[in-house]
């Protein structure tokens, strides 16, 4: 007895079993975990089954891909940003043939931005992106200072709350709003402003674009932006030589997939083919691969420089 | 053994010095002459010191160091020799260890100088010795006499106590390189300005720390509970004549203990008093090393019978682990006598932790308590082990490190190269603060390296530790489950001990088999004897054995019969000639012929009248024609009766025999003898044993005739012993005596002392007859054998057995087959020896097995060649001839030669994992010197317990008795045939899961890390982190620890029965061969490939970060979160397609993880950038892009290399009888080139 509860006393990552006696006459379970024969399914990968996966993500990709490709009609005019530091005013050299049917939104968008730097990023206040005014409410100052007269009537002597800051604190180099001006609208003012919420939301690579407007479709039969000149007036407030920035202003339209990205496209495009004919490499008999093109709305875009 | 052989080295005694790597005590010859030692003033000398002994000359091969004499204590003066009578000629001072006695008077009495017995080098403390007044009574004329302090009987188990329970754990922890590590990292965190919060490293770090420590605490809980068990467990102290009820904590050094039958004994102890007439009792000591027989333990001999009026002192050594040795004496004092000094060896010593058997009540006195018992003081904590899997994954976490180091570093100087343009350090829209812009440019450096550190340390995955140890841990519990390993004849499963080399069982390359007891069954059948030159044969089957064989004579006599002098010679030196123990059966009383042998396992021999139950019991196992056969013969051993040997011959008269001593049994003589005194008043010396060593020491003219039927037996595979005897006149024999009783007396040097009178004692005498006995082999042995060698294991056998013998036995047991090639070097009748035929050898033909044999003598000669150059010459060529053996045979050797042999197979080159197979007592050298032993550890006939020993070098190193080793066996089986599964199924399938299980962790922390190393790219290098805080914490813990453990539990590549048959599926994970560099590289690679795909796909999708149909954009945050999930998902899935073998379990895991990753971080506070993600068209469909293009490349892969897959041949099962006929290159090596594990699938 005294011997055998000595087998427990190990180093550590040895296993503890309770002495011999108590636990060497038992008879193993004859269990199918403990038995390692619990019922298993023992898939095996063979050409077999795996070249019709492959046919059938080729079918698949292809449609998918074309229709993700199929090419905009619309006006790219990504043209040198030669005077991004100057207020601009652009007009259409040609006529603005696009007709958006749907909503047409309006980017903005930066080049050599670095907004995901960590510096920046760690600037962010989530919860003022969230919107939540109460993060905002700046505190209250509950000090109130009294003149004690000697009659024993308390006097509240007036304290003034402006005048205390920097002016330059107040309105800070290139702002031209301050933040508490962001928006006539009191709802979309200060932090909760959406310009200034949406410019918060850190962008991920230093190339980006911000939504800045809707222009929304006011009916059925006339398009968002009908077809004619446009002239586009910038008021450069936002110096950006100093880092070889480039501003750009874009007009998009939006798909059921989001803005205009020919990669998943011409990613679904490749692999499609790639997979189909890894999987005739070995299949003698191929089938011929029927595409269908869809009937989809696709993204359109204007891209303007400024 | 020695004779002839020149140049032999032994090491005479080493001490364990400190670090010294030599194991203590081990004396391979007698015939050392004493090695004075000047006596200086003041110092001890210890030495090590190594004999090259031949003939004539002893050579000191060098000296060791000296150490300053410790204080002598006060009380030593008082048994300074001149105290102590007429026997004081006998005593060596205790402090003898080469100390030079201060006082003038102390004669230095011869060995003085050789004497080096205590472990110096250890602890000096040990040098002295200890006195211990008997029941705490001071001898009267001892009045200098102060009652040392000594430790209470306490044992102490834990580590910890409450107190010290955080802080030591925590330490213990920290000291493991990896934990420290991620503390560093941790604290990097919290000082410097880091990207991620410190929780991220944190947490896990935290999680990690707080389960083991619970796990240590449990474990730690449960050794206080055994403990306690132990300490306070009621024992009887005899205490003024009254008996006391004490808890076992409570003994002092020098309490008088009563022990009853069948309960372990609380402390060490030495035996004063005994129920049993004849002064002695049994012991059984099966919890201490392994042994179950019992063993034969003697009171002190003259002591008084009332124990009240014992006035003694012992005297005796402190306290060392050897549970072989001890010395010490008892000075009895009675009034008006001179003091009388009895010596105390082993023999009069009870251990703590072996049990009373077969004796209703002792009485000792309690000399060692608590710590210092040599049980406690045989359990200290183990040393960690490590595998080759481990060695692997450090080689590969160095990798890792450099490539987090290299990142760190590109990342740094790349930011500061793009800081140099004007404007990107500080573009007005992101101003430094001021404290930044003072900082010094090459601390501001350095704290950016640190930043990046920290930014891409997940890399590194603290979470591996875990899952490999619970992968271990929970892993092991299947070969504790399993029930093929359960033998219910001894109701025993296996057992696992240490969980660290599970996947070693996996990666053996070598298996050194004992075969006495390992092959064979050790369960002897008598065959037949030769007496005199004439054969007997027995040849019925015991059926026609009545219990009581008269007169009936030898049974079937084959030739011509032999005097019935000699016969009845023979027969009664048989009879006399053991150590058996005779069990008197209290209920039948003290009926003459009612012996029953003593019962220890229970098991049934022939069922021989009233031996219902006779089993015996010798001493060795090797015991080859044991009492209850004799009794076919009409002679029965009948037991002792009080030293007396009672024998019913024939006749069916009682002879009663005087035993006068015993010469013992050891393996390096290979002989035992026993000197008794007939009736008529001769004195007899019956000496039984090997051959080889029985020859020798008979006169010539005898051995011829009976050579040559040893010689035929042998070859039959019988094992053979030989008997001889001799008379003693009363001058040879008062001379043996002095010689023995001196021997025995000494207090240092012992065993040397007797051996040489043993040696002295054993000559000319004349040889009667031999036995051959059959050892059968062990169930299946020769399936398994074969199995092993199919797995491309080389099998060694190592014996001390005859060279015939050994080699019909692996004919038997098909290691050598019958077109093996047998090259055989052995040393010639004429002595000299064929060593020249080593260089001269050459290959013959490729495609040709070729078994060796070498024998003892010739291997010493092999390895301790004179000369160094020619040395290693020849265990060059020794080696590579055995490494393209299939099977090796080494008969003859000696236990320190099997030791040898293993430790020069494990050095070799590329160090190959080797396991061993003994029987425990004689192995235990050898299974030390292995990376996994196997100790089979024997009870006689039926009842077989055999354990697996996986123990360590480091074991060996310490000089720890092998025993324990064994008895802290690591893995145990029941059965030889075990062994094929337990290597062929477990450990195949622990190696693969657990190569799977590291490759995989590296891989999927790779391509975890590298999008993020990407980023930096693209974010100024700032140390922006791609993955929100809550990713990078959880991603290890969560999303993906799950899939892969139970993937590292339950997958079965190739089902057990698959494995079980085709025993080459084995050599397939040869070497390591899923854990090298080269599947590393392409795990490496496949995590690049799928970072990099992560990256640059969304990178491309985010050209247009307007990815919602209401035109909004998505910012960083978005993109961590797309990686991440494709992340997420195509690591689990890759997982799904390296799974083999879905269970339940799997099924669960793996959809259970990804499914939990979806609410999981709806939930989550992350900006509802999740739910916006999944509102995205474009981000599912890049998402499902990525997941199938990161895993199509895998699939096809693994689907075009499948035909041309080396798996294809196995789904024919290789059901050839293995082993002999496959050549070992032919072996399917190229699996671990392969980018599965698991591909070669199962077929069903």
């Amino acid at each position: 007895m005294m011997a055998s509860s000595y087998t427990a006393k190990e180093e550590d990552g040895h296993i503890t079993v309770s002495g011999p006696g108590a636990l060497r006459s038992r008879k193993p379970e004859n269990t199918a975990f403990k038995q390692q024969r619990l019922p298993a399914w023992q898939p095996i990968l063979t050409a077999g089954t795996v070249l019709p996966a492959f046919f059938i993500i080729g079918l698949l990709f292809i449609p998918i891909g074309i229709g993700l490709f199929i090419d905009y009609t619309g006006v790219d005019a990504s043209s040198p940003c030669f005077n991004c530091s100057q207020s601009f005013s652009w007009n259409s050299s040609r006529p603005f043939v696009f007709d958006p049917q749907s909503n047409v939104y309006v980017y903005y968008g930066l080049s050599n931005f670095y907004q995901n730097h960590r510096r920046y990023v760690k600037s962010r206040d989530d919860s003022q992106l969230n919107g939540d005014p109460k993060s905002l409410m700046v505190r209250r100052n509950t000090l109130e200072l009294f003149y004690n007269d000697p009659n024993g009537t308390k006097v509240q002597i007036l304290l003034n709350t402006t005048g205390i800051a920097w002016w330059t604190d107040k309105h800070p180099i290139n702002w031209r709003r301050p933040v508490f001006d962001l928006d006539a609208d009191e709802g979309n003012n200060g932090f909760i402003n959406e310009d200034f919420i949406v410019w918060m939301r850190t962008a991920a690579l230093p190339t980006f674009r911000k939504l800045y407007r809707i222009i929304n479709k006011k009916s059925g039969m006339v398009p968002t932006l009908p077809r004619g000149n446009y002239s586009l007036e910038v008021v450069y407030n936002y110096p950006v030589r100093s880092f070889e920035g480039r501003k750009r202003m874009i007009l998009s339209t939006i798909s059921w997939m989001g803005g205009k990205n020919p990669f998943l496209g011409i990613a679904y495009i490749t692999v499609a083919p790639c997979a189909s004919s890894w999987a005739s490499c070995c299949c003698s008999s191929t089938t011929s691969v029927e595409t269908e093109t869809t009937t989809l709305t696709f993204p359109t875009e204007l891209l303007t420089c400024p | 053994m020695a004779e002839g052989s020149k140049g032999r080295v032994y090491l005479q005694q080493v001490f364990p010095l400190g670090t010294d790597k030599t194991r203590g005590g081990e004396v391979l010859c007698s015939r050392e002459v004493a090695f004075p030692l000047k006596p200086v003033e003041g110092l001890i000398q210890t030495e090590t010191r190594l004999f090259c002994s031949s003939a004539d000359c002893v050579t000191p091969l060098f000296v060791g160091e000296t150490h300053q004499l410790p204080q002598r204590t006060k009380h030593q003066s008082v048994f300074s020799p001149s105290t102590l009578g007429p026997l004081s000629h006998l005593q060596v001072p205790l402090k003898a260890p080469t100390v030079a006695p201060a006082s003038a008077h102390a004669t230095p009495s011869p060995g003085t100088g050789t004497a080096d017995k205590g472990p110096l080098g250890r602890d000096e403390r040990r040098v002295d010795s200890r006195t211990i007044c008997v029941g705490h009574r001071s001898s009267s004329n001892n009045e200098a006499f102060i009652p040392p302090k000594f430790c209470d009987n306490r044992i102490v188990s834990s580590k910890y106590t409450v107190w010290n329970f955080l802080p030591k754990n925590l330490f213990e922890q920290f000291r493991r390189i990896a934990n420290f590590y991620f503390l560093i990292i941790f604290l990097v965190q919290v000082i410097v300005d880091t990207p991620t919060s410190p929780v991220t490293s944190g947490l896990p770090l935290f999680f990690v720390i707080t389960v083991t420590a619970i796990k240590q605490g449990y474990e730690d809980w449960l050794r206080h509970k055994a403990d306690n068990e132990v300490n306070k467990y009621p024992v009887t102290v005899l205490e003024q004549g009254r008996r006391i009820q004490k808890e076992s904590e409570k003994i002092k050094v020098g309490d008088v203990l009563e022990v009853d039958e069948d309960e372990t004994f609380p402390c060490d102890l030495i035996l004063l008093q005994s129920s049993r007439e004849d002064d002695t009792c049994f012991v059984t000591t099966a919890s201490l090393d392994g042994e179950s027989n019992h063993k034969t333990h003697y009171i002190v001999p003259d002591t008084e019978k009332d124990l009240e009026s014992l006035n003694a002192t012992i005297e005796c050594e402190q306290p060392q682990p050897d549970l072989y040795k001890f010395v010490g004496r008892m000075h009895i004092y009675k009034t008006d006598q001179e003091p009388a000094v009895r010596s105390l060896g082993p023999e009069n010593l009870l251990l703590k932790g072996s049990t009373l058997k077969n004796t209703r009540r002792i009485c000792g006195v309690a000399i060692y308590t608590g710590m210092e018992t040599k049980m406690a003081l045989n359990y200290q904590g183990k040393s960690q082990k490590r595998s080759a899997v481990e060695k692997s994954i450090n080689a590969f976490l160095l990798v890792y490190l450099c490539i987090l180091v290299s990142k760190a570093l590109v990342c740094t100087t790349l930011k500061y190269v793009w800081q140099n343009k004007p404007g990107q350090d500080e573009p007005w829209y992101n101003e430094k603060t001021k404290r930044e812009k003072d900082t010094n440019l090459y601390l501001k450096m350095f704290t950016d390296f640190l930043s990046f550190m920290v930014l891409f340390n997940f890399i590194i995955p603290v979470s591996m530790y875990v899952t490999v140890e619970m992968q271990k841990f929970l892993g092991s519990f299947f070969i504790t489950w399993d029930k093929d390993f359960f033998d219910p004849e001894i109701k025993e499963g296996a057992l696992v001990n240490t969980s660290d080399l599970n996947e070693e069982l996996g990666q053996v390359e070598y298996v050194f088999t004992d075969k006495t007891g390992t092959l064979t069954q050790n369960n002897m059948e008598f065959i037949e004897c030769c007496i005199d030159g004439f054969q007997y044969k027995y040849q019925d089957a015991g059926t026609d054995l009545d219990g009581f064989c008269v007169t009936d004579g030898p049974v079937n006599k084959v030739q011509h019969k032999a005097g019935r002098e000699k016969e009845e010679l023979f027969l009664r030196a048989l009879c006399l000639c053991h150590t058996v123990q005779v069990k008197e059966s209290p209920e039948q009383g003290q009926g003459q012929r009612d012996g029953l042998m003593d019962q220890v396992d229970g098991l049934g021999v022939d069922g021989l009248g009233r031996m219902e139950r006779g089993s015996i019991r010798p001493h060795r196992s090797r015991e080859a024609l044991s009492p209850p056969h004799l009794m076919r013969y009409g002679f029965t051993f009948l037991g002792f009766e009080s030293k007396t040997m009672k024998i019913l011959t024939r006749d069916n008269d009682v002879e009663r025999y005087e035993l006068l001593h015993v010469l013992n049994f050891d393996p390096v003589r290979r002989r035992m003898s026993v000197i008794v005194r007939s009736k008529s008043g001769d004195t007899l010396l019956f000496c039984k044993g090997a051959d080889s060593s029985i020859f020798p020491r008979v006169r010539q003219e005898e051995v011829e005739r009976i050579r040559m039927n040893v010689e035929r037996n042998a070859t039959e595979g019988y094992r053979t012993l030989c008997v001889a005897y001799k008379y003693l006149n009363a001058e040879e024999y008062a001379q043996a005596d002095a010689g023995l009783r001196e021997a025995r007396l000494a207090l240092q040097d012992r065993e040397e002392k007797l051996m040489a009178v043993y040696n002295q004692v054993e000559t000319g005498m004349s040889l009667i007859g031999a036995t051959a006995v059959e050892d059968r082999l062990q169930e299946e042995a020769a399936e398994t054998m074969e199995a092993l060698q199919g797995a491309g294991m080389k099998v060694w056998v190592l014996t001390g057995d005859k060279m015939e013998t050994a080699k019909s036995t692996c004919y038997a047991c098909r290691l050598f087959q019958r077109n093996t090639e047998l090259l055989e070097l052995t040393k010639m009748e004429a002595g000299g020896v064929r060593s020249d035929c080593m260089s001269s050898w050459t290959w013959s033909s490729a495609n040709h097995d070729y078994g060796f044999i070498i024998d003892g003598a010739t291997l010493s000669m092999v390895l301790n060649s004179s000369s160094e150059s020619n040395s290693s010459r020849y265990k060059n060529l020794f080696l590579q001839i055995c490494q393209n053996c299939t099977s090796v045979l080494c008969c003859r050797m000696a236990p320190l030669q099997k030791a040898q042999i293993v430790k020069m197979v494990k050095n070799s080159k590329g160090s190959p994992i080797t396991l061993s197979i003994g029987d425990g007592a004689n192995d235990v050298s050898m299974i030390l010197e292995a990376h996994v032993g196997l100790v089979r550890n024997l009870t006689l006939k039926l009842t077989k317990r055999s354990l697996i020993t996986v123990s360590d070098r480091e074991n060996g190193i310490k000089g720890k008795e092998g025993r324990q080793a064994v008895r802290n066996s690591d893995y145990a089986i029941p059965k030889l045939k075990h062994l094929k599964k337990l290597l062929l199924a477990h450990g195949h399938l622990y190696y693969v899961r657990i190569a799977h299980l590291v490759q995989y962790f590296f891989y999927k922390n790779l391509c975890f890390i590298l999008p993020q190393f990407l980023y930096q790219f693209f974010c100024g290098y700032s140390q922006q982190p791609l993955y929100d805080a809550a990713y990078l914490t959880m991603y290890n813990i969560c999303f993906t620890s799950m899939p892969i453990l139970a993937y590292s539990l339950l997958e079965q590549h190739i089902c057990m029965e698959v494995l079980l048959d085709n025993a080459t599926l084995y050599r397939g994970i040869a070497k390591n061969g899923m854990l090298r560099w080269r599947p590393f590289f392409y795990w490496t690679l496949l995590g690049v490939f799928h970072g990099l795909l992560f990256f640059f796909g969304v990178r491309y999708l985010f050209g247009n970060p307007a990815l919602q149909d209401n035109g909004q954009v998505f910012g960083n945050w978005s993109y961590g979160t797309i990686v991440f999930t494709v992340l997420v998902f195509t690591v689990t899935l890759k997982l799904a397609l390296d799974t083999r073998h879905w269970t339940w379990i799997n099924h669960f895991v793996i959809w259970g993880s990804l499914a939990f990753y979806v609410p999981f971080l709806k939930q989550q506070r992350l900006y509802f950038v999740f739910a916006n993600m999944l509102s995205s068209v474009s981000a599912w469909l890049v998402i499902i892009l990525l997941i199938l293009l990161s895993l199509l490349p895998e699939i096809l892969l693994v689907v075009f290399r499948k035909p041309r897959g080396p798996h294809a041949g196995q789904m024919k099962p290789v059901h050839s009888s293995a082993g002999g006929h496959q050549s070992p290159r032919s072996s399917a090596r190229p699996l671990l080139m392969r980018t599965f594990s698991d591909e070669s699938n199962t077929v069903l």
